[in-house]
């Protein structure tokens, strides 16, 4: 008997299983049908969702909790056009997913054949790289490079467009002979020793530094050489949105997170550090001025990055590192000398820590802080936090802190809403023997909530604890602050009853209405053996504070709620 | 890096021959505001790889950004600004311009003191052929003004750097 002939779609699942690829997220369609048939005999999982959108933050979810790569399966024209948003918000946090395309037969591209888009042109401003196959041959190839492409260097996502003729051809060229082809590509690994030795003799003079500490540091897994660093320097840290994990925020030198809506502390040490380093952050505009030459203006500033187009992107900075962040710091740690110069800063540190504490009054109803806090004490920072964005993924940041890599999951560039809920699935099935939480607010949660079934069905024991104040809350914030409290298409009215709507897909539901339930229905929901909905119904009209507005910088920070009518930010959102 | 002053630069690049990657490049000049003036793009000496020579209108700060996220594109080789001390810049015109028994004479001097030549000859038009500096070719076109020009096609800037520099 002879061996029956690979086609193009069985060599794409073969490849698959060769990177170790464990589950697919996906959602069929006409064009798609050759690769859903080669799955049928692959030792991979397929998990269907209900959304195409689902699928990718699903994928992305995984991809965080893990630092495997994710893989998304779609059909062509609309299945692919779903996954746009997921595409973009995997790519703006440097997130690996490869993103697999059904498409239509290669004689009827560019005919507006039935559900054909121009997948490859569409997503190409959000790729880090993309193929439109034209030739059943190169899939070995394309998979290998697109592997390699999305984990390496600065990881990111790479679509791979497969025409139905071209999966359904036969293919032989095999994986082993596979030869990538990326003339183009290379990332740096070890600094140059001269750049590490100017920042080493700028920290080891520094009276008031400051680490800065981003979602680099995470990818490249350098963490503990900050800590190392960290400590050898008696530096306070501060990490971004992003960064949280990366410096475990109940040590004592962590200031917890800085920007918008950042600490107080942090936003203080930002102010007044002499120099500040940043290690793998992007010197983004929710932690920077609009004006940026109104940057801690006085600090001399260290960039270490693994991509070279962030430097001098935003911050002209003093010494640029140009690699990846464990083995640049592990370059750097020997030349450090540990010091007593900092002393007096660290004094002032703890004085700003005591006088502008993350607090939030008791009374006066249920109130989204107190819901977190409480999450945090109970499961000790030592679950996984998955968020949507808004209000409650701030407030999560500021009160669920995290302590150790990969614990926190948010949508942290392209803000995302409806991410939260699906990429904790992810990270649930990525991490199966850890508590998930997905945090999420009323209005994120109803934009992927069918995925619901998708809980259900695969017993994903998912906590989804919906913080409900009724509102799209961050925008009323800001139209309450900034707009003479013109509420403009803020207004939730409708909202389903949450509980209700869970029992309706087979998932379990607690309410919490009033500050005496948290504790107990969190441990009970916590406990509990299956997916879940905890709703906490919130007081409807409550700020994040403190609050930089958009543009400013961190001395015109709001720490206490104006009294006053503020005038509109200059920056952009 | 020198800056020219009137915010037009040139850069070339050197990208792996494949599908996108014309597209990727533009896509990214569009995106951070640059105004893409002549664009070449022809084959390298070796097949796999295409050579590029964009001019482009921008602000001088933007330029080092957009030469960085070039090189950040995975089937870019390289990308680099190129400025006339370091580098040879030369484009090619064809003019075609209307001719009569009166001018014909005038015409023929002016395309012989330009070097230029004339590749096409008709009763009633010529297409004149001319290699130069970008300058040298405006001065052309502006000299065959007079006579009635029918079209112009330039081939835009194409740049190779001097002496044992690579492009």
């Amino acid at each position: 008997m002879t061996k029956k002939q690979t086609n193009g779609a069985e060599a794409l699942i073969q490849g698959l299983e060769k990177h170790g690829v464990e589950y697919i997220f996906g959602y069929p369609g006409g064009a798609a049908i050759p690769i859903f048939d080669a799955i049928y005999d692959s030792s991979i999982k397929l998990i269907l969702t209900r959304h195409e959108q689902g699928a990718i933050h699903m994928a992305d979810g995984y991809a965080r909790a893990t630092g495997k790569t994710g893989v998304v399966l779609v059909t062509s024209g609309p299945g692919a056009t779903n996954t746009v948003t997921g595409i973009l918000t995997a790519q703006m946090d440097s997130i690996p997913l490869v993103i697999l395309t059904g498409q239509t037969i290669t004689s009827a591209l560019g005919k507006d054949a039935f559900q054909e888009a121009d997948v490859f042109g569409g997503t190409a401003p959000f790729v880090k790289h993309s193929y439109l196959v034209k030739e059943p041959n190169d899939i070995p190839r394309i998979v290998k490079e697109s592997f390699y492409l999305a984990a390496t260097g600065r990881p990111g996502t790479v679509l791979i467009d497969l025409p139905k003729d071209i999966t359904s051809a036969p293919c032989e060229a095999t994986h082993e002979e596979a030869e990538m082809d990326l003339p183009g590509y290379s990332f740096p690994d070890k600094g140059k020793a001269v750049d590490i030795k100017a920042a080493a003799d700028i920290l080891n003079n520094a009276k008031r530094p400051l680490l800065l500490v981003g979602h680099g540091t995470l990818i490249s897994k350098a963490n503990k050489e900050v800590l190392q660093l960290a400590e050898l320097l008696q530096t306070p840290v501060t990490t971004t949105l992003m960064g949280k994990g990366a410096f475990p925020e109940n040590h004592e030198l962590s200031v917890g997170m800085l920007g918008m809506h950042g600490t107080a502390y942090a936003n203080r040490c930002v102010s007044n550090c002499d120099v500040i380093f940043s290690i793998g952050s992007r010197w983004d505009d929710r932690i920077t001025p609009a004006k940026i030459e109104k940057f801690c203006p006085t600090a001399k500033k260290l960039h270490l990055d693994i991509d070279k187009a962030e430097i001098n992107k935003v911050v002209m900075p003093d010494v640029s590192i140009l690699g990846d962040a464990k083995t640049c710091l592990k370059e750097l740690l020997p030349l450090i000398k540990s010091s007593e110069a900092t002393k007096p800063w660290l004094k002032q540190v703890n004085q700003w820590k005591k006088k502008y504490p993350l607090n939030y009054k008791v009374h006066g109803g249920l109130k989204a802080q107190q819901v977190l806090d409480e999450l945090y004490q109970i499961t000790k920072g030592e679950a996984i936090i998955t968020t949507d964005v808004g209000q409650h993924q701030m407030w999560a940041a500021q009160f669920c802190k995290t302590h150790n890599p990969d614990q926190w999951i948010s949508s942290g560039g392209a803000g995302t809403m409806g991410f939260g809920f699906p990429s904790a699935l992810g990270a649930q099935l990525g991490k199966p023997e850890e508590t998930v939480v997905a945090v999420v607010g009323d209005g994120g949660f109803q934009m992927t909530l069918f995925e619901l079934s998708t809980a259900a069905i695969n017993k994903l024991p998912v906590k989804i604890l919906i913080i409900d104040n009724k509102f799209l809350g961050m925008v009323r914030q800001w139209q309450e602050l900034f707009y003479d409290d013109r509420l403009s298409g803020v207004d939730m009215v409708g909202n389903p009853d949450f509980v209700k709507l869970g029992e309706s897909y087979g998932v379990k539901g607690f309410r919490i209405k009033r500050p005496a339930d948290i504790k107990r229905t969190l441990e009970k929901a916590l406990a509990y053996d299956g997916p879940c909905i905890i709703h906490a119904e919130v007081i409807k009209e409550d700020n994040v504070f403190p609050m930089i507005p958009a543009g400013a910088t961190t001395d015109d920070m709001i720490i206490e709620p104006p009294k006053k009518k503020l005038a509109k930010p200059k920056g952009s959102t | 890096m020198s800056i020219q002053v009137d915010n037009i630069h040139t850069i070339s690049l050197h990208v792996a021959n494949k599908p996108g990657v014309l597209l990727r490049i533009t896509l990214m000049f569009a995106r951070r505001g640059y105004n893409i003036e002549s664009l070449v793009v022809s084959s390298a000496l070796d097949g796999k790889f295409s050579r590029m020579t964009i001019t482009a209108q921008g602000a001088p700060e933007t330029l080092d950004q957009i030469i960085r996220q070039a090189n950040k594109l995975i089937d870019v080789v390289h990308a680099s600004e190129h400025n006339d001390e370091e580098a040879i810049a030369k484009e090619m015109v064809l003019i075609k311009v209307k001719l009569s028994k009166t001018n014909k004479n005038e015409i023929l001097q002016v395309i012989d003191h330009f070097k230029a030549q004339s590749v096409d000859l008709t009763q009633k038009s010529a297409i004149i052929q001319a290699v130069g500096d970008s300058d040298r070719i405006d001065a052309l076109i502006d000299m065959l003004k007079d006579y009635g020009i029918i079209e112009t096609v330039r081939s835009g800037k194409l740049v190779m750097a001097r002496g044992d520099q690579s492009t």
